[in-house]
This record gives C-alpha cells, sequence and structure tokens, in this order.
C-alpha cells in the first residue's frame, strides 16, 4: 500500500546516501583539483609552468633513486615532493612495473589526477582571453569536473551554474528592490514576497561558483532586509560560504530540492514580469522560473498582513491546490453500547448492547453520535479493531464521567492540577497521561521511561508462567489473581532504549505504552508485564514523537529522517510512510476519527495525511518556527498548534486554513490541549505558564467563504488579549504536557528546573 | 519590510592560531598559515552546523541550555564518534592562559589518582524521581486549602494569577512546587510543651527566682530551636497585646525574654526578627507604655529595648536584610516628624533619640548632633515656658539629659580641644553651655579610663508585677515604697562573655539608675536610697558605693525584699559623689537591667539638671 510513497522517498533517501558516499571518496581530489584552479587567477597561469619544471626535475632524480633501489629515499621524496608526487605517480609506478598489488590503484588515481590537471591547463587560456567572465568559466570547468565525479551532486546543484557575472548580483537585486518599492501599495506586499527566496538563491549561486567575497558582501547588504522570521535560515545559510559546504547541507538541498511556493494575484505577477522583461533581467528571471513556484490567482492582492500570516515555512506557502481534497473531518459514529445510567450494578450484563428501555435517556452526546455525519469519513474507510469487552466497559465509564462533566466557559474555568517531577535532574523529556488520568508516563533523557498510577490503585506485574499454571482460571476474579501482588508499586521503570525518551503515548486500553527515542526506534511497551513487546526499528534517526491512534492498533511516528511512519502494532514495519515534510518532524497527531494523521515539522509547517492513501491532503503554513505542539479540537473540526514562536495558530481542517492567531507565550510551546467539549483551549510553554483561550468565540468569529479558502485571503482578527481567559505561572517549571480529565479538570505536567 | 540590522552572521570564524594550537596538540609542526585558514573556516562551518544540531536537541530535551549531551548526540548524527569525557550538566569551566604571545583557553583536566577514588566513599545515591501533585486539589470543586505556615518559614509559593480575577481566581490554581521535601510540622514532644508553659510562665509569673532561673534557662539551654517559633511568637503578641493595655511590667519581662534569646549561643534568631523587631521597636517609641507616664519609669524599658535593638542590629545585620538601616530609617522618619510636629510626645521622640543614640557614636554624630539646636529650643520651651503640663516637663528633662549624655562623649572625640562655652552655644543654642560642661567631664573621664577599667554592672529588679499598676496609686501618697532587689546578678560574667550584649558595657552607654526602695526598713547606708520624692532634680547620693563590693541581704520575713548592691571597685570611689538620677517616679516599680557606671560624666548631668 506504502509503494507509490516509498519510491520516491527511497530515490531520495537513496541520493542523499550517494552524495555523502562520493563526497568522502572524492574529498581529496576535490582538494587537489581545486587549489590551482581557485586560489587566484594571476597565481593560475603561473603555476603550472612551475610546477611542470619541478616536476622534471623530480621525476629524473626518481627514476634515479628506482634505479639504484633506493626505495626508501623514494618514498620519503614522494612524501615530501606532496602534491607534484601523486602527478608523477604514474610514470613512477609504471616505470617501477610489476610491482605491488596496489598499482592499478594508484595508476589510476594518478590518471585521474593527470587529467585533472590537463584540463585546468586547458581552462586556463579561455580565463585569460574572456577577462570579464574570467571566474565564471573556470567555475564551469570545475563543474564539469564535479560533474563526472559526482553525477548525483550535479543532479543537485546543477541549476545553480548558470550565472552571470558575480558583481552584478547585488545591482540585479537592489533593482528589483527600487522597483518593487515604486509599486502601487497594493502590489508591493505581494511582490515582496519575492525577495527572500531570490535573495537567498541567489546567495546560493555565488557560493556555488565559488565567488566567496562577492556571496559575502551580497549576504551582509541584503541579509538585513529579509523578514526577521526567517533570521534561523539566514543563520544556516551564512554559516555556508563555500561550495564545498553546499554537499549535504540540508536546508541547501531544501532550497533546491523544492521550489519556493509564492501566491501572488495574477495583476502582481503581471507587473513584476513586465518589469523583468523590460530590463532584460534574465539573471532574475531564470531564478523565479526554475527555482520559484508562482501560484497565480485571480482577485484581489493580499494585504501584508495577509501575507505575514501565511508564510515563514521553509519553502513558502502551500500550494491552493494542495489544500483542496476533501477531508472528513467528522468524527466516527461511535457503537452502540447502553449506558445504565443509575444503577451501576447492571453494567456487567448491559454491555452486550442488548436493547433496552434506557434509550430515550441518553444523554446528548450518544444521541448525536447517532445520526452520520455528512463530514465524517465512511465507518470502514480504515479498518479499526474491534471493541473488546474491556473497551466496551471502558466506553462506560466514559460517559458516566462524562456525565458528571463540568461545563465549561469563560466564567467557569477549568481547576488546574499540575503534576511536578521532583529530582528529574537527568531530564524530563516526555510526558502523557492515559486517557482516564489513571496513570502518568514520563520519558527521561537518561533513556528510562517511567510510569505511575496516581489513583490509589498500585501498578502490578502479571505473575510468571509457572505461577499463572497454577491459577483456577474459572474462578470469578481471575483478572485479580493474575496479578502479583509482590510487585505492586506506584511506579515501575521501563528500561530499554539507548537515548533520550522524545515521545510517549498510552494506548487508549491502557494496555501498552509507546516510546520513541533519540536511539532511533520505537518501543511497544506492555503495562501488564512491565516489559518491551516489539522494538520498531525503521527511523534510522532520532524519532522525535510518537503517537498512538484513539482507537488502538495503529501509532504513528516522526522523527529527524522527515518521514512520518504510520505503524500497526502487531507489524513490525510500518504501513505507510508520510514523506514531503523539509525538516524533521518534531510532533505528530492522529485526528479523532484515526482517519487522518498531523505532523508537525521543523520546516514550519503542518502537513494532514490521509491514513488510506498516504497522501498529503493539507499543507498549514504560518508559523515562524519549529511546530511543537498539535492538538485537534473534539469534533474533529479544528486544530491548534504550537510553535517556538511562541503564538499558538488555530486552524480549519475543512478549509485548510487559519483561523486564529493566539499570541501571549513567550518561548516554545510544547503542550495543546482542547478542553472535553472543545470550549476551552489550554496551552503549557517553556516560559513556565498555562494559559487558557476561548476558543468558542476564537472559532464563532471565523468567517469562511470560498474565495478565502481558494486564495487565503484570510483575516486574523487582533483579539488574542480578548481570548486569553487566564494564564497562571509556575514557580520554575516549563509545562510539557497538559489533559483534560473526562470531567474537565485540566491537567498539567512539568519537571521542576530549580 | 527592512527590519532592525542583524549582527553580522557569516564572518565568526575561528582564529588561525587555534588551528595551529590543535594541529601542535596532534604533533602537526609547522602549519601553513593559508592551511591554518582554510582549516578554521572548513572547522567554523562544521561547528555552526553541528551547533544547529545540537539545538534540535536542546528543543526536544525541553531544556533552555545546551548540554554537552545535545552536541555529542549532534555528533552521533553526523555519523562522528562523540566526544568522550565532557559529562559536565554545568558550564565547562574553561580557563585562560596567555604566554609567549599566545593565548589561550583550555580546560583544565587534573590528574586524578585511581586510589583517591576508589578509597573515598560513595557519595549518596541523589534522590529519585518523583511524582508530585497537590493532592487536596484533585477534587473539581476543592478550594485552595490556606496551609498553616511555621512562623519564619516562608511561604512556599503557589503564584497564580487570573485575567478575570473573579472567575479565574476561585478556580484557577496551580503550583509550582518547589521543595523536595514535604514540609513537616514541628510537633513538640510533651516534655517541650511542658517546658515551654512553665517557661514562659515563669517569665511573665510573679515570682522573680523562678523568671530569673527561666530567663537563664532560654539564655544557655541548647536544645530551643524548636521551641523558638513558638517564644518569638509569644512575644510578639505578648507585646502587642501588653503595649494596648499598657501593662509595663509584662513588657519588660518579654523585653527581657528576647534578650535572654539572644544571649543563648545556640539559637539563631535571623529568622524571628520579622516577629521580635517590631515588637522591639514598639517598646521603644510607644506614645505610651505605662499607666501612669508621669510616675512610671517607662524611660528605663526604652533604654533596655534601644539597647536590644543595637544590638540585634550588630549582630543580624547583612547586605540582604539591611536591618541596621532600616532600622535607622524608621527612628529617623518618627524623628523628623517630631520635628515638625510640636505636639509629638515627649516619649516617642525619647525613644527615638535612644534608639538612634544605641546604633553608634557614627549615627549620633550624622543624626542627633545637627538637630541638637533645634531639640534645644524645644526643651526650652517646656522648662522655661508656662507650665504645660508634667508630663512633658518629665518628658523634656529626660530628653535633655539623653541628649546630654550621648552627644557630649561624641562630640569629646570629635571637636578639637578647647572647649569655649560661647563657641558651644552658638554651635547648638540652649543646649549648649550644658553639653560643654558635659563634655569637659567627658574628657576627664577619657583621660582617667585610659588608666583605669572602673565599671560594673548592677541590676535592680523588681520582683512583683502586681505593684506595678496596684501599687502606682499608692506610691502617690510617696509614702509607701515598694520592694525591689538590687542585686547584681551571679551571671555577670556570663553576660560579659557574651560579647555585644546590651549589658556589656560600652563606653558611651552610661546609665544612671533609678531605683525604688521599699519603705525602708531594710534599708541601710548599704542600699542607694531615694530620699526625695521629689519629681525631678533630685540626686540620690549613694555613698555606698564607695565600699569596695559590699553585698548586703537583708534576710527576714520578706524574702523578696533584698538588697544586694555591688559597689564600684575602689578606683572609681575617687569619686566621692557619684550621681545617680532618680527616677521620676519614686514610686514606681523600677526594673531595669542595667549597667551602672559611676563616672564623673553622669554627676554635672545631674547637677546640670538642677538649676532649672
Amino acid at each position: 500500500m506504502a509503494a507509490v510513497q516509498d519510491g520516491q522517498l527511497n530515490m531520495e533517501v537513496e541520493k542523499d546516501i550517494k552524495t555523502e558516499i562520493t563526497n568522502d571518496g572524492s574529498g581529496n581530489i576535490n582538494a587537489n583539483s581545486s587549489s590551482p584552479g581557485s586560489t587566484s587567477s594571476g597565481g593560475k597561469s603561473k603555476s603550472p609552468a612551475g610546477s611542470g619544471e619541478d616536476q622534471q626535475t623530480l621525476l629524473a632524480v626518481l627514476q634515479f633513486l628506482k634505479r639504484n633501489k633506493l626505495t626508501e629515499s623514494v618514498d620519503i621524496l614522494r612524501r615530501e615532493a606532496g602534491l607534484s608526487a601523486d602527478a608523477d605517480d604514474s610514470p613512477v609506478s609504471d616505470s617501477a612495473g610489476a610491482g605491488s598489488g596496489g598499482v592499478p590503484n594508484v595508476s589510476a588515481d594518478g590518471g585521474d589526477a593527470n587529467s585533472l590537471l590537463s584540463r585546468v591547463s586547458i581552462a586556463t587560456p579561455s580565463i585569460e582571453t574572456s577577462s570579464g567572465f574570467g571566474c565564471g568559466s573556470g567555475g564551469r570547468a570545475c563543474r564539469l569536473q564535479c560533474g563526472e565525479d559526482q553525477p548525483d551532486v550535479n543532479v543537485v546543484l546543477s541549476a545553480y551554474s548558470q550565472q552571470g557575472d558575480p558583481v552584478l548580483y547585488p545591482l540585479y537585486y537592489n533593482g528589483l528592490k527600487k522597483f518593487i518599492e515604486s509599486v502601487l501599495d497594493c502590489h508591493r506586499a505581494e511582490l515582496s514576497q519575492v525577495f527572500y527566496p531570490l535573495f537567498v538563491h541567489m546567495y546560493l549561486e555565488l557560493v556555488y561558483n565559488n565567488h566567496e567575497n562577492e556571496a559575502k558582501q551580497f549576504f551582509e547588504k541584503f541579509s538585513g532586509d529579509q523578514e526577521c522570521y526567517y533570521e534561523e535560515d539566514l543563520r544556516i545559510l551564512s554559516s555556508m560560504s563555500k561550495k564545498e559546504h553546499m554537499k549535504g547541507n540540508e536546508t541547501m538541498l531544501d532550497f533546491r530540492t523544492s521550489k519556493f511556493v509564492l501566491r501572488i494575484s495574477r495583476d502582481s505577477y503581471q507587473l513584476l514580469k513586465r518589469h523583468l522583461q523590460e530590463r532584460q533581467n534574465n539573471q532574475i528571471w531564470n531564478i523565479i522560473q526554475e527555482h520559484l513556484y508562482i501560484d497565480i490567482f485571480d482577485g484581489m492582492p493580499r494585504s501584508k498582513s495577509q501575507i505575514d500570516a501565511m508564510s515563514g515555512s521553509l519553502a513558502g506557502e502551500g500550494k491552493r491546490d494542495a489544500n483542496k481534497a476533501k477531508v472528513f473531518y467528522g468524527l466516527l459514529k461511535e457503537p452502540e453500547i447502553e449506558v445504565p445510567l443509575d444503577d451501576e450494578d447492571e453494567e456487567a450484563e448491559n454491555e452486550e448492547g442488548k436493547p433496552k428501555k434506557k434509550k430515550p435517556k441518553k444523554d446528548s452526546m450518544g444521541s448525536k453520535s447517532k445520526k452520520q455525519d455528512p463530514n465524517a469519513p465512511q465507518q470502514t474507510r480504515i479498518p479499526l479493531p474491534e471493541l473488546k469487552d474491556s473497551d466496551k466497559l471502558d466506553k462506560i465509564m466514559n460517559m458516566k464521567e462524562a456525565t458528571k462533566k463540568i461545563r465549561l466557559s469563560p466564567d467557569n474555568l477549568p481547576s488546574i492540577c499540575f503534576y511536578s517531577f521532583l529530582n528529574a535532574y537527568q531530564g524530563l523529556t516526555a510526558v502523557d497521561f492515559t486517557d482516564d488520568s489513571s496513570l502518568i508516563a514520563g520519558g527521561f533523557a537518561d533513556s528510562t521511561v517511567r510510569v505511575w498510577s496516581v489513583t490509589p490503585k498500585k501498578l502490578r506485574r502479571v505473575k510468571s508462567a509457572a505461577d499463572l499454571s497454577n491459577i483456577d482460571k474459572e474462578s470469578d476474579d481471575v483478572l485479580e489473581r493474575i496479578m502479583d501482588e509482590k510487585t505492586a508499586s506506584e511506579s515501575k521503570i521501563l528500561y530499554g532504549h539507548s537515548g533520550p525518551v522524545y515521545g510517549i503515548s498510552f494506548s487508549p486500553d491502557r494496555n501498552y505504552l509507546l516510546s520513541s527515542s533519540e536511539d532511533g526506534t520505537v518501543r511497544l511497551w506492555s503495562l501488564q508485564t512491565f516489559t518491551c513487546l516489539v522494538g520498531y526499528k525503521g527511523h534510522n534517526y532520532p524519532v522525535w514523537d510518537t503517537q498512538f491512534s484513539p482507537y488502538g492498533y495503529y501509532f504513528i511516528s516522526g522523527g529527524h529522517d522527515r518521514v512520518a511512519r504510520l505503524w500497526a502494532t502487531d507489524h513490525y514495519q510500518p504501513l505507510r510512510m508520510f514523506a514531503g515534510h523539509l525538516a524533521d518532524i518534531t510532533c505528530t497527531l492522529f485526528h479523532p476519527n484515526s482517519n487522518y494523521v498531523a505532523t508537525g515539522s521543523a520546516d514550519r509547517t503542518i502537513r494532514l495525511w490521509d491514513v488510506l492513501t498516504g497522501n498529503c491532503v493539507r499543507i498549514l503554513t504560518g508559523h515562524k518556527g519549529p511546530i511543537h505542539s498539535l492538538a485537534f479540537s473534539p469534533n474533529g473540526k479544528f486544530m491548534a498548534s504550537g510553535a517556538t514562536d511562541g503564538r499558538v495558530l488555530l486552524w480549519d481542517v475543512g478549509h485548510g486554513l487559519m483561523v486564529g492567531e493566539l499570541k501571549g507565550h513567550s518561548d516554545t510551546i510544547y503542550a495543546l490541549k482542547f478542553s472535553r467539549d472543545g470550549e476551552i483551549l489550554a496551552s503549557g510553554s517553556m516560559d513556565n505558564t498555562v494559559k487558557l483561550w476561548d476558543t468558542l468565540k476564537a472559532f464563532d468569529d471565523v468567517e469562511l467563504d470560498d474565495f478565502t479558502a481558494a486564495t487565503g485571503h484570510i483575516h486574523l482578527p487582533e483579539n488574542s488579549q480578548e481570548l486569553l481567559l487566564g494564564t497562571y505561572m509556575t514557580k520554575s517549571t516549563p509545562v510539557i504536557h497538559l489533559h483534560f480529565t473526562r470531567r474537565n479538570l485540566l491537567l498539567a505536567a512539568g519537571a521542576y528546573n530549580p | 519590510m527592512a527590519e532592525e540590522r542583524r549582527p553580522k552572521q557569516c564572518t565568526v570564524v575561528l582564529p588561525t592560531e587555534s588551528m595551529k594550537a590543535m594541529a601542535e596538540s596532534i604533533g602537526v609542526g609547522q602549519l601553513q598559515e593559508e592551511s591554518c585558514a582554510a582549516l578554521s573556516e572548513e572547522v567554523s562551518y562544521r561547528i555552526k552546523e553541528i551547533a544547529q544540531d545540537a539545538l534540535k536537541f536542546m528543543h526536544h530535551g525541553k531544556r533552555c541550555k545546551l548540554t554537552t549531551s545535545d552536541i555529542d548526540y549532534a555528533l552521533k548524527l553526523k555519523n562522528v564518534e562523540p566526544l568522550y569525557g565532557f559529562q559536565s550538566q554545568e558550564f565547562i569551566p574553561f580557563r585562560f592562559a596567555s604566554g609567549g604571545g599566545r593565548e589561550l583557553h583550555f580546560y583544565e583536566e587534573k590528574e586524578v589518582d585511581l586510589s583517591d577514588i576508589i578509597n573515598t566513599p560513595l557519595p549518596r545515591v541523589p534522590l529519585d524521581v518523583s511524582l508530585k501533585a497537590p493532592k487536596e486539589q484533585q477534587k473539581t470543586e476543592s478550594t485552595e486549602p490556606l496551609k498553616a505556615v511555621k512562623p519564619g518559614q516562608e511561604e512556599e509559593g503557589s503564584t497564580q494569577k487570573g485575567q478575570g480575577a473573579t472567575s479565574a481566581e476561585a478556580k484557577g490554581k496551580k503550583d509550582g512546587l518547589m521543595r523536595m521535601k514535604p514540609r513537616s510540622t514541628h510537633e513538640l514532644s510533651v516534655e517541650q510543651q511542658l517546658y515551654y508553659k512553665e517557661i514562659t510562665e515563669a517569665c511573665v509569673g510573679s515570682c522573680e527566682a523562678k523568671r530569673a532561673e527561666a530567663l537563664q534557662s532560654i539564655a544557655t539551654d541548647p536544645g530551643l530551636y524548636q521551641m523558638l517559633p513558638r517564644f518569638s511568637t509569644f512575644i510578639s503578641e505578648g507585646v502587642r497585646v501588653n503595649v494596648v493595655q499598657n501593662n509595663l511590667a509584662l513588657l519588660i519581662y518579654l523585653m527581657r525574654m528576647v534578650k535572654a534569646l539572644m544571649d543563648n549561643p545556640t539559637l539563631y534568631l535571623e529568622k524571628y526578627l520579622h516577629e521580635l523587631i517590631p515588637a522591639v521597636v514598639t517598646c521603644i517609641v510607644s506614645k505610651q507604655l505605662c499607666l501612669r507616664p508621669d510616675v512610671d519609669n517607662h524611660w528605663a524599658l526604652r533604654d533596655f529595648a534601644a539597647r536590644l535593638m543595637a544590638q540585634s542590629c550588630k549582630t543580624f545585620s547583612t547586605t540582604t536584610n539591611n536591618i541596621q538601616s532600616r532600622i535607622t530609617k524608621t527612628f529617623t522618619k518618627v524623628y523628623n516628624n517630631c520635628w515638625l510636629d510640636d505636639k509629638t510626645q515627649w516619649t516617642t521622640r525619647y525613644g527615638c533619640i535612644a534608639g538612634l543614640s544605641e546604633l553608634g557614636p557614627d549615627v549620633i554624630k550624622t543624626l542627633i548632633l545637627p538637630r541638637l539646636t533645634v531639640e534645644g529650643a524645644r526643651i526650652k520651651a517646656v522648662s522655661d515656658g508656662p507650665v504645660v503640663s508634667n508630663i512633658d516637663k518629665i518628658g523634656a528633662d529626660h530628653v535633655q539629659n539623653l541628649l546630654l549624655k550621648h552627644c557630649a562623649s561624641v562630640i569629646a572625640k570629635a571637636c578639637p580641644l578647647p572647649d569655649n562655652v560661647e563657641q558651644y552655644r552658638a554651635d547648638y543654642g540652649y543646649l549648649g553651655p550644658m553639653l560643654c560642661s558635659h563634655v569637659v567631664k567627658a574628657r576627664a573621664q577619657a583621660a582617667l579610663q585610659a588608666q583605669q577599667v572602673n565599671r560594673t554592672t548592677l541590676t535592680i529588679t523588681q520582683p512583683r508585677p502586681t505593684l506595678t499598676v496596684s501599687q502606682s496609686g499608692i506610691g502617690g501618697s510617696g509614702g509607701s515604697r515598694t520592694p525591689s532587689i538590687i542585686k547584681v546578678p551571679s551571671s555577670l560574667t556570663l553576660m560579659s562573655t557574651r560579647p555585644g550584649t546590651p549589658t556589656q558595657p560600652s563606653p558611651p552607654a552610661t546609665k544612671y539608675i533609678v531605683m525604688a526602695t521599699s519603705s525602708g526598713s531594710s534599708s541601710t547606708q548599704q542600699v542607694i536610697t531615694r530620699t526625695s520624692s521629689s519629681v525631678t532634680s533630685t540626686v540620690a547620693s549613694a555613698t555606698s558605693t564607695l565600699q569596695p563590693l559590699v553585698k548586703l541581704e537583708s534576710g527576714g520575713s520578706r524574702p523578696l525584699q533584698k538588697y544586694i548592691v555591688v559597689s564600684l571597685p575602689s578606683s572609681s570611689s575617687l569619686e566621692s559623689k557619684s550621681g545617680v538620677l532618680p527616677p521620676s517616679s519614686s514610686t514606681s516599680p523600677i526594673l531595669l537591667e542595667a549597667r551602672i557606671k559611676v563616672d564623673c560624666s553622669d554627676s554635672p548631668g545631674a547637677s546640670t539638671q538642677s538649676p532649672h
């Protein structure tokens, strides 16, 4: 099923690997070839001649020594001669004749080097003749060599080969800047979007063609003009000042392999096009053609604030058609379970689902789930595990609790109970609560996972196999009997990972626990035996997050390798691989109906993936920093996301549009959670606060029509302060997880950080 | 679009010297400059790359501080062998060295003897991770309980800020739990409870002998720290109540308790100063401390408390709590109000001056001397003007004496020798001439004291608190004298071993002793007797003090009526008449534990008092 997705991905990965390998292999050759080629144009003409004479004498001396069997001296001389010795290898080794086994290699190397040298010297005259573009053609020659050596890198980088005079780059850029500053206000904001990608690609071109100084100057001159939220990328860019750096640099590859997407109205685009054609500014025009994807729409140009709200991601905004697919965001129909509302004694009998007269007494939630939501996916769209008896029991408990739920509103805020992890000197990296709030699990930087029971019920292990065989299996309390009382304790430690545990998730039935770690594995733990059941290997790099499906069985993981994988607990290989993010996947989340998966990434986008087809159905841009938390509203219609920029963004999943922005936090938001009925959004952050937001109001204000959906003309109300219902500070405890109990009590967790 | 210019980002590279140093460290000698430059650029780039990866690990580790392990993981990501051995959780202490024109930062690794490591006892196992949640808050409807906090213990922070104050206040709560140990309540054992009861009863009870024992116990017992919070609460509450009721005797007892607590070397009062200091200051500056301000001697209490205050300033003032400056400020503020406001009671004024004076000659010089002129005028107005009230007059007298006493010694030290009366009058106004004579005496005394040290301590205690109130009425008749004990406590040496306690003699802290004598059946010539019941300007001549160490007890049917007088060393007998100023209220019981210092500077004070 995942094959289609895989293909593309594998190619990319392979490409990556290959480039790395060839890098290593060819490092020496590059150094050799580039040093005469690139030092300076003045020295270039001299050095071949000088070294030619030296080579002659050296060759003679070497052969003399060889003849006299002074092999030691030959070695020493060669070593000291350094570069030229390599060049002379071939005649020497030839003359040495049938010597060691390594000869063929040596000769091959030597041949290579020789040919490289010769090519440089061939290139030299052309440099001198074509005075103005001297460096340029030199660079081209260089590229040619590289091209022969490393076809893969060439594929990636070749786009940068065509270029003009490096001196003119700032002029080009400045010219465009002046033009854009002079156009009408309504177009200026849209056209300004071009600056950043243009700047990046021009800089990369300069670097690629070895115009180090020009690149530096160009950067210093114009980096200050870029929007502040690109600072992070600019920093990476700035450190890249040599062509060698470009290979293997992920950010660079991102820029190259993906087109930067801009949404520009037709009018503005025409304006830009006309200007560039008038000026014959092919340089910029080429870049726009090759590296940018301009998504043209008909209608009003967008305003600056509208553009700012959507931009910020590593590769521009999502294309419009990327968000056109229909998303079934409705909830699945709840299985019919009779809820004995009054008499608890009968619940055991009733769980079979016999028709009962209590039907009309069902609470609103139950009745709502009766009729099929038009936006909901087919019940059987993806196969879901069948409900076990224990699950039904749990659902009944859930509904009972739900009847005691506190209705939250801005006037009736939830109580917050904070669970502090004390003495967590090793570092608390992940926390999860079970849905019924009976267990807490913590992942730590020392590779351990710890599980606590926060109810008086202690954690017990199942007895050993030998002991189990002695149990009377017919007895009523067999489930009690299989537990080993001797192992009862408030907390258990799970050992198995070999790196910090970054993600942790309970299964909905509380029998399993998932943990993902720096060691590249996801582990499934049994909470009956407190042992590791499976280690899912697939990610080769740290796995930043993992999450169980709300129906169990499936889970999603995502990590440094930029691929999110969908697993089923009984398969040791992933069912789906979701590739498309341009940077680490930092957080993952299942949609409440389990048909979709949301992933947040360090490329500052959120993607929504269809579990059934493996397609990316939404690309949401607007964050200005890596996204670290996601939350779906209980009705599945909305989503909230928090990032390092301290902002929470609200999204309409159906339309794929941003519908709100909550400003207030001053540091990374690591935790987001909607209350059980979705009226309140709680956010927890590194800045040691929990904030509560009025989401009812936030979503009420939203009005969407097809036009805004199509073009992204969103109007974000500036009402963060009105929506903020409360700020609650801890003393020195970053909030890294939030959870609403079934009765709408807010639980928060974090490690006290003295 | 253009934001503020960012700092230059692309230019930071490692210096080539570093490359050379590194090359040398692995045995590569002559590295060419060009290679260095090329290397440093490459290395800088790689380092930046690794640092950026390491940042990811920091973010996912939910930390704000980059650690060495983050770097290790970033290296691992690049398939590079991590650097082993840098496992510091804190910042790595790089050291700097320069020499031979080169500057180096290096990480100091000391050679460690393996046997040392093996032989050292194992460090304590760190506490295991634990989970803590405020239990009482798990119920949805629970309200935050008020926690009883041990006195002095700082409030555990449960900060809450609600925007909609009304709605959020009651509901939202949140605890940043910072204490690792759960707060323990310190239960007192039964014995301790009994002890506490006995001690407090004895301290404020009527039996002087018991009180002495109790105070002695407080001052010396080593195991009282658990009761300290209770004691301090007892004292502060006691002062609060008794100030309102003007119960002078009890206030005095409580102050003696404070002193005893301060004397105890095993107790550290700093945590309880917030209770003790207000109590003490109250006893210094309160407008009224006794029922009959015209006759009762509350001045002694003020003096005593002022010395306590000075003492605690000396002992506990740190740069963080700034007790001394805060106290000084308090006194000065009240004092300044006195200047502005004529209606301020002389009692409060006296208290402020006493409190300030005890803080040392510097304070006197900067804060009191400049005020002398004004104060003198005011005193003059009271004493020369139409008879206002007796109370004012008494107050003015006391203030005058106090000022003269404290200022004289300071001026004696500060001013050049020729003591010109006119000069003094010009400088200090009304008080000038008197001051002048005091200064002259002080100089003479200082000269004398240079040769010999003459001092002794005289404690006069009043045994029956009942007398304070009930007998003061009788005292008005003048006939009845309350029985008193004048006693030199055997703990004299003990007191002097505690440096800086108020009883320790310090040169400027000269004291006049006022005492009440009993109706006199037991009075002998050894007893310092009150000869006159006149309210002011009575000089009691204590001729007996000339005798070296005379101890006299009048036993008999009334055991409390005993007088023990320890006279001065014979050296002081040079002064034939050492004046002891009488109290304003001759009949009122006086309880003070004060040092009598009979020196010549006192008698002039007494004599100058008489002219008006």
